[in-house]
């Protein structure tokens, strides 16, 4: 690699911008569509070195702000640019102990790439493949070295819920030197790193590896444990110096249509866990089915809505259908992902609603009516409100479909903790600078505090709260 | 010391009906009349919910009573003491509201007499009296009798063909029980879920107050997935999390029974390949 990198040695500035951004290798559409495997393949050690010189190393650099955990992208991208890839993870995991995860899942089109300054040139320099690329490197060379660790404090932290909030939060308190126990209602560790994102974006393996990790480090994970059922916070609170909440958005949205309850109608959340944490797509060698899916029509416009659309797909669907009630403008879908899912074949029908089901005699879902939509007046959200177009109804056949119009906070926590301060959504009310909440001792972050947001999002506030928790640990005040 | 999650004892009752005692200390400890775990058997195995039907929280041992149905419960069957099950995640559900009522009539039917057993007993100790009915579709089929008897101050007991107690259903012992004895102040009832809609029909005329413990596919246990979404007074509920149990007049008995047959097809497929491969390693093994 240092051969490759020697030929960048005496570039010009002038040619350095002209270097064109490198593309992402990938799985052939027709061919990806037959399996559950990764469609991004990443990087050659070529692509990663050309790509990484064509930042031009601004001297007040803009990316790192749109960073919502302030990686100092600069500095390991040069280093990948001279060929130094253990320099340039180590400098990365100063900022961020999950590359490989965030490499693949946060939407850098608007954080760090949208401020690249290139962006008014020509292309932003690929900040996410690069992380990605060196996140890889590290763990395919076998060279992933354990941070070090604080002198013992004595301190005991009880972190619920093993997504990304926690994940953030148990690595940077078990780096203070804390005893971290992180407890898990499912079965495997992740969260919606594991039961929502499908393996064909983020690889179950990837997010082992990562927990891996925590666990030499010492950290305690205590799968198929469902606090507040099998004991509470404030049972927690007895025995650990502080707790902290990043148990999510658990709790699917329907929209309470008519002929909702039929089957063959599901949430993305189950549609979506029956395969990535249960493995129904390889029925009847694991024992959790899925239906034969036919038709599908997958409501939204999220990400989840795309993942569920694609993963559709790679069951064998006959048809998939996305019904989104706004234009594609108003998507809230990363591009990447509403492109990838137009390639393998997803039929967008933009501005339309459904309104009603109907099944057939066993009660299975047979028809879907939907009404057309055109845009009004923005809403709160900013965005134009969807107004039906009257008398516009029309009518789908379809055999599946899954509701991805988003998640409210998971409940289990805010109703079995009597005294903790609860918003208007279900939401758990914190303080995103500190992760306090109103209970003494208790800290949340993530989309439990939020309601549905971002993988990057949750782990930057969970670093605010792990420094929260630093902090009250050492000095005890509230 | 037992390892978590390890089976103490597995042993048949009654005609493809297993007990199982199973060392889970944790849940064991804290579970209440009503509540369900959520087991898996291992790695590629599915999570089922099965309710709780005794628990001794001194020895940590938790009691599973659990019918043979398809590929996971016959897979349940074969396992032995000493084996270990992957999972158990628990206690869900919100526990049955235990208080001095008065009269309460149990109905048991068939694998549901389980769960109606610690009900039994928690609403005796709150101390009510307790009028117990219980229905099997023939006597071999009856389980969990001597301990209903212990827990109750009234057995009442038919088996559709008549082989053991009255030749009948359930709802005639207990329409009878009403026109002899009047109205009891509350009837919890758990079986099949025709069983329970036929109930709650019988009912309906006294409007005695019902309460039925739902049983559907369920996936996290958490509410999480809203596989289990039934429809209660018009609403849609998640039974892992609003329930198991609900006002029985609320309930749409119909859609569950339809949400119940979605994966019959599957179901069975998993369940013959299971049968055929186990007769395959019996034979081996003989």
């Amino acid at each position: 690699m240092q051969e490759i990198a020697a030929k960048f040695k005496e570039i010009t500035p002038k040619e350095r911008v002209k270097i064109p951004r490198q593309p992402m290798p990938q799985q052939h559409p027709d061919k990806r569509v037959k399996n559950f495997d990764e469609v991004p393949l990443g990087y050659t050690v070529e692509q990663a070195i050309t790509e990484a010189n064509r930042c031009i190393q601004c001297k007040k650099p803009s990316c790192i702000d749109g960073c919502p955990v302030h990686i100092n992208i600069p500095e390991f991208i040069e280093f990948i640019a001279k060929g130094n890839f253990q320099r340039a993870i180590e400098s990365m995991k100063k900022y961020n102990m999950l590359p490989a995860i965030c490499g693949r899942v946060c939407p850098q089109e608007e954080q760090c790439e949208a401020t690249c300054v290139l962006k008014h040139r020509s292309e932003p320099v690929a900040i996410g493949r690069l992380e990605r690329f060196i996140a890889d490197w590290e763990r395919d060379h076998g060279k992933i070295a354990l941070p070090s660790l604080a002198p013992p404090s004595g301190k005991k932290v009880a972190v619920v819920g093993s997504g990304p909030a926690g994940l953030t939060v148990a690595t940077d308190l078990r780096r203070s030197g804390h005893e971290v126990t992180m407890f898990e209602a499912f079965h495997a560790p992740g969260g919606v790193l594991f039961y929502g994102i499908p393996g064909f974006r983020l690889p179950k393996r990837i997010v082992w590896a990562e927990v891996k990790i925590l666990q030499k480090m010492g950290v305690e994970l205590k799968l198929s444990h469902v606090v507040g059922k099998l004991g509470t916070v404030d049972s927690l609170l007895e025995e650990y110096g502080a707790v902290f909440i990043g148990t999510g958005a658990g709790l699917p949205y329907f929209m309470g249509i008519p002929g909702e309850n039929l089957t063959g109608i599901y949430s993305a959340n189950e549609f979506l866990t029956r395969n990535n944490l249960m493995r129904a797509f390889e029925f009847p060698t694991y024992d959790t089915p899925i239906v034969d899916v036919g038709r599908v029509a997958v409501i939204g416009g999220g990400n989840v809505t795309m993942d569920s659309a694609r993963t559709a797909l790679r069951l064998g669907a006959e048809k998939v259908y996305n019904i989104y009630r706004r234009s594609r403008v108003e998507m809230p879908a990363r591009d990447e992902e509403i492109e990838r899912a137009e390639e393998e074949g997803v039929i967008f029908k933009l501005l339309h609603n459904p309104v009603r089901y109907s099944g057939d005699e066993n009660g299975r879902v047979k028809e879907m009516e939907c009404i057309r939509m055109e845009l009004g007046e923005p809403d709160e959200s900013g965005r134009r409100r969807p107004v039906p177009i009257k008398g516009s109804e029309f009518t789908i056949d379809v055999d599946t479909v899954v509701v991805a119009i988003g998640n409210s906070p998971n409940p289990l926590i805010p109703r079995t903790t009597p005294d903790i301060k609860v918003g208007s959504h279900g939401n758990i009310e914190a303080d995103t600078e500190t992760g306090k909440t109103s209970k003494k001792g208790v800290f949340a972050a993530g989309d439990i505090v939020l309601g549905a947001a971002t993988v990057i999002l949750a782990m930057g506030h969970a670093r605010n709260a792990a420094s929260g928790i630093n902090e009250y640990l050492q000095t005890g005040k509230w | 010391m037992p390892q978590n999650n390890e089976i103490l004892e597995n042993m048949r009752i009654a005609p493809e009906v297993n007990r199982y005692r199973i060392y889970a200390p944790d849940i064991a400890n804290v579970r209440r009349a009503g509540q369900f775990v959520i087991i898996r058997i291992d790695d590629h195995g599915e999570r089922i919910p099965l309710t709780i039907a005794d628990a001794d929280p001194d020895r940590g041992e938790l009691i599973l009573i659990v019918q043979e149905v398809g590929k996971t419960t016959a897979h349940l069957a074969t396992l032995k003491a000493g084996d270990q099950l992957k999972d158990i995640i628990g206690p869900l559900g919100s526990p049955t509201h235990i208080n001095n009522f008065g009269t309460v009539v149990i109905v048991g039917g068939g694998i549901g007499i389980a769960p109606c057993y610690p009900i039994a007993k928690a609403m005796k100790k709150a101390g009510n009296h307790i009028v117990t009915i219980l229905g099997a579709r023939t006597k071999d089929l009856l389980i969990m009798e001597d301990e209903m008897r212990k827990t109750s101050d009234e057995v009442n007991i038919c088996t559709d063909d008549g082989s053991y107690g009255a030749k009948g259903l359930v709802t005639d012992l207990l329409k009878n029980y009403i026109e002899e004895q009047g109205n009891p102040d509350l009837c919890v009832a758990i079986g099949p879920v025709i069983m329970m809609k036929f109930v709650v029909e019988t009912l309906r005329p006294y409007q005695i107050p019902v309460i039925v413990s739902l049983n559907p596919i369920m996936i996290d246990g958490t509410g999480m997935c809203g596989g289990c979404r039934v429809e209660v007074g018009g609403e849609t509920k998640f039974v892992c999390v609003d329930g198991p149990e609900f006002d029985g007049y609320a309930v749409n008995f119909d859609l569950l029974m339809r949400r119940l047959t979605l994966y019959r097809k599957q179901e069975h497929e998993a369940y013959e390949l299971f049968k055929r491969s186990h007769r395959c390693q019996i034979e081996a093994e003989l």
